[in-house]
């Protein structure tokens, strides 16, 4: 347990005596540790159909990595997979070095799932202290949080009672709960208005700019540019890997819904058979084409064309 | 699991309640109120003497089968389980504190029933009322285990009640409230005898009547706590923490 909620420390992931015995070992960890999430070659079947095959991603720390893309893409349960929460049919999810949803990682990982999940029938203040007890946190982090997503008007109020954006807003203060090191929100402004989604994205830029990670998912495309990576996914697969500013450099686009209609219809065009073992080949070399545009140039992050598989 | 978490689960259904007076007012009201109306129609006959401790049985049983059915499928569906399963917390956390606050429950409404039973209706209880207790929790908490287990397979609110049938009625019709079970056919008797509810049913007729002593209603407390502990191990592994 985290004792002390405001520090940080990387102890826990990798010690950093193995850095002091082997140098080559311990720049590899070094290199490893800036990266909070990380999944090879992983797989995922929901009934009968695979919704993830075969994903390789990385997500830097600290940092707010969008993941984008149409409904039914798979973003929901990558998340899923990352909280461990979802059963996984092969490949590796790793979050901050270790297996996704190992026990000492529960309380590092925070999740706001798509629906507000809270309790209607108890006050916002109430389910934050029940969520905070669930999730080990001191006390007095249920006040801090009401008051980082200024719910302290609403904090005596029933969940039931609550405005769509108050709820959310209640949802994401319980993933906030003991200050975890990575945060996952699926779609946590959806259905908000434009003033209400600001204020979020700010919330979001300050818990980056104080170290936490946070993969955010959306499909509000002009919520891109508010990101420091983007992620695009379409049919379960990462079809472009970049940052804002050169999404709309390599598509030309002038705006973030445009660049990502210009990437999808390029992805389509190759990829008529993207479930088919026989097909498989050619049409991944077909993407990577578009995959090869959008990942250039993004040396500095560790996240570089990781999407391409050895061919 | 731990202790802290299970206390705090417990604590938080019990608060959910509270926030819910209508639902205080049904749970703890209506069984009194459907005993003193079937002692009201066995009024000129003996026959409230016989099953009045039986709807001691029924009443717990029946409100906490429900009430927990259908707490947990809200749970499953709304996606806070999600979210405390992302958590440290425990499944035998989540299952263990719907246990302990819905057995307090259970005690303050059988509190009422047994005391509205005796006083107003007239219902006689020859061996100790700590016995009568301890059946009724016992009874409660069968209805809160199997009521987790039922949440576990259905999908909406419409199939969780249609379970309630599935799971109750069985128990009472060869429980022996409508015929003793010794002269029920040989199969349906053996299949009653196996039936935790019978052993309720059983319990507080032998506390009422004082014709058995407590060795006999403990060993039938004894064989309702198998099925609790059952029932709960099974409901404990529907929750699983990984879903596909």
């Amino acid at each position: 347990m985290n004792l002390c909620p405001g520090l940080r420390t990387d102890v826990q992931t990798f010690g950093r005596l193995s850095h002091l015995t082997c140098p080559i070992i311990g720049g590899l960890i070094r290199s490893m540790t800036n990266i909070a999430i990380q999944t090879r070659s992983l797989r995922i079947r929901r009934g009968s159909s695979i919704v993830i095959d075969g994903l390789d991603l990385d997500v830097p720390r600290s940092a707010i990595v969008g993941l984008l893309g149409p409904s039914g893409s798979g973003k929901t349960t990558l998340m899923r997979a990352i909280v461990g929460v979802q059963a996984v049919k092969g490949g590796t999810v790793s979050v901050l070095g270790q297996p996704a949803g190992t026990a000492s990682l529960r309380h590092r990982v925070g999740y706001m799932t798509q629906l507000a999940s809270i309790y209607e029938d108890l006050s916002v203040r109430q389910n934050l202290r029940y969520f905070a007890r669930g999730q080990g946190a001191p006390k007095s982090d249920v006040d801090r949080v009401i008051d980082r997503t200024d719910l302290g008007g609403q904090a005596d109020q029933l969940a039931r009672t609550l405005s769509g954006g108050q709820a959310n807003r209640v949802s994401l203060a319980a993933a906030m709960l003991g200050s975890p090191d990575v945060l996952v929100l699926d779609e946590p402004t959806v259905g908000l208005d434009p003033v209400l989604r600001s204020d979020l994205w700010n919330i979001f830029r300050s818990l980056a700019d104080e170290g936490t990670t946070l993969l955010v998912s959306s499909h509000v495309m002009d919520e891109a540019t508010r990101c420091d990576r983007l992620l695009l996914m379409r049919e379960g697969q990462v079809i472009a890997d970049t940052t804002p500013s050169e999404l709309l450099e390599t598509t030309g686009a002038a705006t973030a819904e445009e660049a990502f209609l210009s990437i999808i219809t390029s992805d389509s065009t190759g990829s008529s058979f993207p479930r088919k073992r026989t097909g498989k080949r050619a049409g991944r070399k077909a993407r990577a084409g578009a995959r090869t545009i959008l990942t250039s140039g993004s040396g500095a992050m560790p996240g570089k064309g990781r999407t391409r598989r050895a061919q | 699991m731990s202790p802290m978490r299970t206390m705090a689960t417990a604590g938080r259904v019990l608060l959910q309640i509270r926030n819910d007076p209508r639902t205080i007012a049904l749970l703890l009201v209506v069984p009194s109120l459907l005993i003193g109306l079937v002692a009201w129609i066995f009024d000129e006959t003996q026959v409230f003497d016989r099953i009045g401790p039986a709807m001691l049985a029924l009443f717990p049983f029946i409100v906490m089968f429900l009430v927990a059915s259908i707490a947990t499928l809200r749970e499953r569906r709304s996606g806070t389980l999600e979210r405390l399963l992302s958590m440290p917390m425990g499944r035998g956390d989540v299952i263990l504190g719907y246990t302990l606050a819905f057995g307090l429950l259970a005690v303050v409404q059988t509190a009422i029933a047994v005391g509205y039973a005796t006083w107003v209706c007239g219902l006689k209880i020859e061996e100790s009322v700590l016995l009568l207790f301890a059946v009724a929790i016992a009874d409660a908490l069968l209805g809160t285990a199997l009521g987790l287990l039922a949440s576990a397979f259905a999908r909406t609110e419409f199939q969780v009640v249609q379970f309630m049938p599935v799971f109750v009625f069985p128990q009472i019709l060869l429980g022996g409230i409508f015929l003793p079970r010794d002269q029920l056919p040989g199969v349906l008797e053996a299949i009653g005898d196996w039936m935790p509810l019978s052993h309720a049913i059983d319990a507080l007729t032998a506390v009422s009547t004082g014709n058995e002593d407590a060795a006999y209603i403990w060993l039938r407390i004894l064989f309702i706590g198998c099925w609790v502990t059952g029932a709960i191990i099974v409901g404990s592994l529907t929750l699983r923490r990984r879903t596909p």
